[in-house]
C-alpha cells in the first residue's frame, strides 16, 4: 500500500493537520524571537546562540513575537474547540493511567510498542500530548502577565508577580522544547506518523 | 544584571539602532534563514507586515487599557539600590540641566502655554508611589517617584483631554509620546523626585514621565517640553522598531 491509499484509514483529519503544521510555525517563530529577547537581559548564566535566534536586535525580535503570539493563541483556540467538541480529544488522549504510562514506556525502550494502527495513541504519547497542551497553555497565560501585568492582576497574582512570570515562561518554554526534541526525534524513527501527518493516511 | 552590563547593554542596542540597521537586521533569522532559503523572503515586504501587527497591537493594547487597573505598590523595603541607570548612552553622558534657568515648554492644544518653573512644578501639590519600573529588555527593578499627578498638571494646563496623544521633548534629544488614556492614569506621574531627593541627574533631572503602567522606554527623561496632539509624533525607540503603546 502506498502512503496515499485511500483504503488506508484516516489518521488525522484535516483540520488537525493544519493546526499542528500552523502550530510548529507558530512556535518556531515565537522560541527562536523569545531567545533573542531573553539574550536582551539573561535570566540566567548563559544565552542563546545568536544563529539560533530571530529577529537580529531585542526590537525585531520582539516585533516576530508579538506578530506569532496571535497565530499561537488563535490557532490553539481553534484546535482546542475543534477538538474537545468533535470529542477527538478525550477519544484520543483518555483513559489514561500511570499504570499505562509505565508498562507503554517499558514497552518502548525494549522497543517492543506497536504503531501497527497509528489512530492508537500509546499511553507515553497520549501523555506528552496532554504535557504539551498544557504547557502551551502555562506558557500563553505567563506570557499575559509578562506582556500585561497591570491588566491581568489575577493572573499575575497567580504567577507571582512580573519577575516570577518571566520565570515561568522560561520553564515553560524549557519544557515546550523538551517535547519538541523528543517528539521529532519519535516521529524520525517511525516516518509512518509524518506522512499521516502530512497526508492524514 | 550590573550597572555597567547595562550601559553596554545599552550602547550595543545604540549600535544598532540606526534604521537601516533595522530594516537589515530584522529579518537576519539566523536559523530560520537556513530553513526556508533567506532569498525567499523579501525583507521590506516582511518588515512592512511586521510593523502593521505592530500598529494591530497599538489598538488591541488600547482596548485592554484599563484606567481602573493599577500598577502594583510595594513598600519602600522592595526599592532595588542601587536603582539601574538606563539609557542610549552611559551614565556620564547624562545631559546637564540648569534648574534656575529651566522653563518647562507646554504648547499644542492647551488653553494655557505659560511656560514652568521647578519651583511653581514644586509649588504644586505632590505626591508619591513606589511602584516596578520593567524595562523592554525583561529587567525590572523597584523605585520610589514623587511629584505631581499628570491628570491634574492637564487639567491646570487647559489641555484638550480628548486629543489622543501626548508628545515630549527631552534635553538628551529623546522624544517620546503617550496615548491620553494612559496621560489621565491616576498612577501618572510628572516626576520631580527619586526617594524622597530631588530626582538626581542620571534618573531624568529635572523632570521625568514616571508611568508605572508602560514600559521603560516610554518614560522620558529629562522633559524640556511637551505638548498635546492629534497626530502621533512616534518616540526615539518606536521609530526604529519597538511597539509604540509600550504598555504593560
Amino acid at each position: 500500500m502506498s502512503p496515499a491509499d485511500p483504503t488506508r484509514p484516516v489518521v488525522h483529519p484535516a483540520w488537525l493537520r493544519v493546526t499542528h503544521w500552523l502550530n510548529v510555525l507558530a512556535v518556531l517563530v515565537m522560541v527562536m524571537s523569545g531567545w533573542r529577547i531573553y539574550n536582551a537581559s539573561p535570566i540566567f548564566a548563559f544565552e542563546f546562540p545568536k544563529a539560533l535566534t530571530l529577529g537580529g536586535w531585542l526590537g525585531g525580535a520582539l516585533l516576530w513575537h508579538f506578530a506569532a503570539m496571535w497565530l499561537l493563541v488563535v490557532n490553539g483556540l481553534v484546535y482546542l474547540t475543534w477538538s474537545i467538541s468533535s470529542g477527538r480529544f478525550r477519544r484520543q488522549l483518555f483513559p489514561l493511567s500511570p499504570r499505562s504510562v509505565l508498562r507503554d514506556l517499558v514497552d518502548a525502550l525494549r522497543g517492543r510498542l506497536s504503531h501497527a494502527d497509528l489512530r492508537q495513541y500509546n499511553a507515553v504519547q497520549k501523555l506528552a500530548y496532554l504535557f504539551v497542551i498544557a504547557d502551551l497553555v502555562v506558557i500563553v497565560l505567563s506570557g499575559l502577565v509578562v506582556f500585561k501585568p497591570v491588566q491581568f492582576p489575577l493572573l499575575r497574582a497567580l504567577m507571582g508577580d512580573f519577575d516570577n512570570a518571566r520565570i515561568v515562561h522560561f520553564y515553560a518554554m524549557a519544557g515546550l522544547v523538551v517535547f519538541v526534541v523528543v517528539h521529532v526525534l519519535m516521529a524520525a524513527l517511525v516516518p509512518r506518523t509524518i506522512v499521516a501527518m502530512v497526508r492524514g493516511r | 544584571m550590573s550597572g555597567s552590563d547595562l550601559i553596554k547593554a545599552a550602547l550595543e542596542e545604540m549600535s544598532l539602532s540606526s534604521r537601516r540597521r533595522f530594516l537589515r537586521n530584522t529579518l537576519s533569522l539566523g536559523g530560520l534563514a537556513l530553513l526556508t532559503g533567506c532569498d525567499v523572503i523579501n525583507e521590506d515586504a516582511a518588515e512592512k507586515v511586521l510593523m502593521r501587527v505592530s500598529r494591530f497591537n497599538d489598538r488591541a493594547q488600547a482596548l485592554l487599557f484599563s484606567a481602573g487597573n493599577l500598577a502594583p505598590t510595594y513598600p519602600e523595603s522592595r526599592i532595588t539600590r542601587p536603582f539601574p541607570f538606563n539609557a542610549f548612552y552611559s551614565e556620564d553622558e547624562a545631559p546637564v540641566v540648569d534648574g534656575d534657568s529651566y522653563r518647562l515648554e507646554v504648547s499644542g492644544l492647551v488653553a494655557d502655554k505659560t511656560a514652568w518653573s521647578l519651583e511653581r512644578l514644586r509649588a504644586l501639590e505632590q505626591t508619591s508611589q513606589v511602584t516596578r519600573h520593567i524595562c523592554v529588555e525583561g529587567w525590572s527593578a523597584i523605585g520610589k517617584w514623587g511629584g505631581v499627578p499628570f491628570a491634574k498638571f492637564l487639567r491646570i494646563i487647559g489641555a484638550d483631554t480628548t486629543a489622543k496623544y501626548v508628545g515630549f521633548k527631552c534635553a538628551d534629544n529623546y522624544y517620546q509620546s503617550i496615548d491620553m488614556p494612559t496621560a489621565l492614569h491616576q498612577q501618572t506621574l510628572l516626576a520631580l523626585t527619586y526617594d524622597g531627593q530631588t530626582l538626581p541627574r542620571k534618573y531624568g533631572y529635572p523632570l521625568k514621565l514616571r508611568m508605572p503602567t508602560k514600559l521603560g522606554y516610554k518614560n522620558p527623561k529629562h522633559i524640556m517640553a511637551l505638548f498635546v496632539t492629534n497626530t502621533n509624533p512616534g518616540g526615539y525607540w518606536e521609530d526604529q522598531g519597538y511597539n509604540w503603546f509600550g504598555g504593560s
